[in-house]
């Protein structure tokens, strides 16, 4: 193409473009509000989460447990309805710490995602699959200090104030 | 099946903000398709769209929308979209629409312009998190990528400066790319060290640009192709592929979903032993160790050992194994459908000897092309080669 083609086509513009006026453009917000269901599964999850309990689920067929839960096994195309109450613990499978928010605004002390393996769960061979990762924060730790294998135990908000939510979980701190 | 050829290819600049509108852009490429062919839209049977979420431009049915800009109207047209992943499966679409005998001319067009969501482009991804499970805890798009680096870098004991060698190639790479958005010939190790932590292990020079862009290629069937070209370039091997929708029950350490699509392409294209049969590889590279990551699952190289490559100079554009000699998403930009089909215009010009200042030595017979999408599920490669 290069030899084929001189010229290449797309004007680039930048941000004094735009201060200056230079660029006509249409400003618009749209509104989008939505109420989702929780289902079978994740309904479960919830439910047990308001109670302090993580719940995983069991296939009848291949035995494995999972969570988070689902009604069919990814596996074996077979219902999954054996739900199981797992510990609130587990091992960080991988973490980072993180300086940015969602809309790329800076943050001085870091938010540390995880995924953290709960116990209790199936595992596969070494390089296939978690059944029982998830996604969560960590908490109550020095940055420095958080590494791959560390065991965790979920920090729950009081009973009172569970409302069925992911975040009836506030975080997850070190086991010392 | 019928055999299939490329038989031409044309792209916009990558920039990280345009002018011009979706449909403009993809005007522009698809019109740079058909002229290096030397075909008029008047020879297209069937168009293929391409171009990521509606969420980006705010318009419901965007490929619809675009299509005019495409030259969709009054043909077959039909938009593909699996993530990232899109800008290598619409030349797959492409290609079964003239392997299967339905059309004998094929127009695929991506497209994307990711600068009209504000603030930032990133915010317009949150929802490919779950939104019950995940997204309560205000997830942003780059906790996946640093989550899965950390995993890839801590199991195989990989450093940080090594990874960076990756980010310096492409871009130095891309230096030579006239439509390149950070092409840079000095960038250093150091430089990528020093940029901004935005999430640990990722820093700002590990991530590729946001950018608008489009980019088209023309298909054709045996027949046809021979008729039209005596360079033409055959889509020897195609294979995707989907892992778990529940991306926390994966082990982000190795890419399975991009093994089996390569083992699928493979497969089809009669190779055996990828590391010797293949002469360029174009893996997808939102991210450095995204790069190693999927050279690994492409069977480039051993689990973990991808690094090497780089090190040794076999990825360099006079080694052994080029690798993102376009300069990839981290040099020539990320406009995300058309930037995995910059891949498959890259080995199009490099198989025929016309990518001039970036043209790899030796004659190259065989490339692979490949990209990824959505949280890290969906895997899509091309086997291309004359």
């Amino acid at each position: 193409m290069t030899v084929r083609f001189k010229q290449f086509p797309g004007v680039s513009l930048s941000e004094e473009d735009f201060r200056q006026g230079k660029v006509l453009y249409q400003m618009d917000e749209l509104k989008a509000e939505y109420a989702w269901d929780s289902g079978i599964a994740i309904g479960t999850y919830l439910a047990g989460l308001k109670r302090g309990v993580i719940l995983g689920v069991r296939c009848s067929h291949c035995r494995k447990v999972v969570v988070p839960p689902r009604t069919v096994c990814e596996w074996c195309f077979r219902p999954m309805e054996e739900y199981v109450e797992l510990p609130d613990t587990g091992t960080v499978n991988t973490f980072s710490l993180c300086y940015i928010t969602w809309d790329m605004r800076r943050i001085s002390e870091p938010e540390i995602p995880a995924v953290i393996h709960l116990d209790g769960t199936s595992e596969l061979g070494p390089s296939s699959v978690i059944m029982g990762g998830i996604l969560h924060k960590l908490g109550e730790v020095d940055p420095k200090e958080v590494h791959i294998g560390m065991r965790v135990q979920a920090v729950w908000k009081p009973a009172a104030e569970r409302t069925g939510a992911i975040t009836d979980i506030l975080y997850f701190k070190p086991i010392r | 099946m019928r055999k299939v050829a490329v038989i031409g290819a044309g792209m916009t600049r990558f920039v990280r903000r345009a002018l011009e509108t979706p449909k403009e852009l993809s005007w522009e490429a698809a019109r740079m398709a058909l002229e290096s062919c030397e075909l008029t839209m008047d020879d297209i049977d069937a168009v293929c769209f391409g171009t990521a979420p509606d969420a980006f431009d705010g318009v419901h049915m965007n490929g619809e929308y675009a299509s005019d800009g495409a030259g969709g109207w009054r043909k077959p047209f039909m938009r593909s979209y699996v993530g990232g992943g899109t800008g290598v499966f619409v030349p797959i679409q492409g290609w079964y629409h003239v392997a299967s005998g339905m059309f004998d001319v094929v127009l695929v067009v991506a497209e994307e312009k990711m600068s009209s969501y504000y603030p930032h482009a990133q915010a317009a991804f949150l929802t490919i998190f779950d939104h019950t499970t995940e997204r309560p805890l205000g997830p942003n798009l780059l906790w996946i990528f640093a989550l899965e680096m950390n995993r890839y870098m801590s199991t195989y004991g990989l450093k940080k400066e090594d990874i960076a060698r990756v980010a310096v190639l492409h871009k130095r790479n891309a230096a030579a790319h006239p439509c390149a958005l950070l092409g840079d010939a000095n960038i250093t190790v150091e430089d990528v060290l020093n940029s901004e932590v935005l999430a640990w292990p990722v820093q700002r020079l590990d991530v590729s640009p946001v950018s608008d862009g489009a980019v088209a290629i023309v298909l054709a069937a045996e027949h046809v192709a021979k008729r039209l070209t005596d360079k033409p370039v055959w889509i020897e091997g195609v294979g995707w592929h989907l892992d778990t929708a529940y991306w926390t029950n994966r082990d982000l350490v190795y890419p399975r979903y991009v093994e089996y699509a390569a083992r699928m392409a493979y497969e089809m294209a009669g190779i055996k032993e990828p590391r010797k049969e293949i002469h360029i590889a174009e893996p997808y590279d939102p991210f450095d160790y995204k790069a190693l990551h999927h050279l690994e699952g492409l069977q480039l190289a051993p689990r973990g050992r991808a690094i090497e490559l780089y090190l040794d100079g076999t990825a360099e554009r006079d080694g052994d194994l080029p690798i993102c000699p376009s300069g990839g998403l981290l040099g020539v930009g990320n406009p995300i459908a058309a930037a995995g089909l910059m891949k498959i215009a890259e080995l199009f010009w490099q198989l025929r000897g016309e990518a001039g200042e970036r043209q790899v030595p030796g004659n190259p017979r065989r490339g692979v092309a490949q990209a990824w999408g959505d949280l890290m599920q969906v895997g899509t490669v091309v086997v291309m080669g004359r």
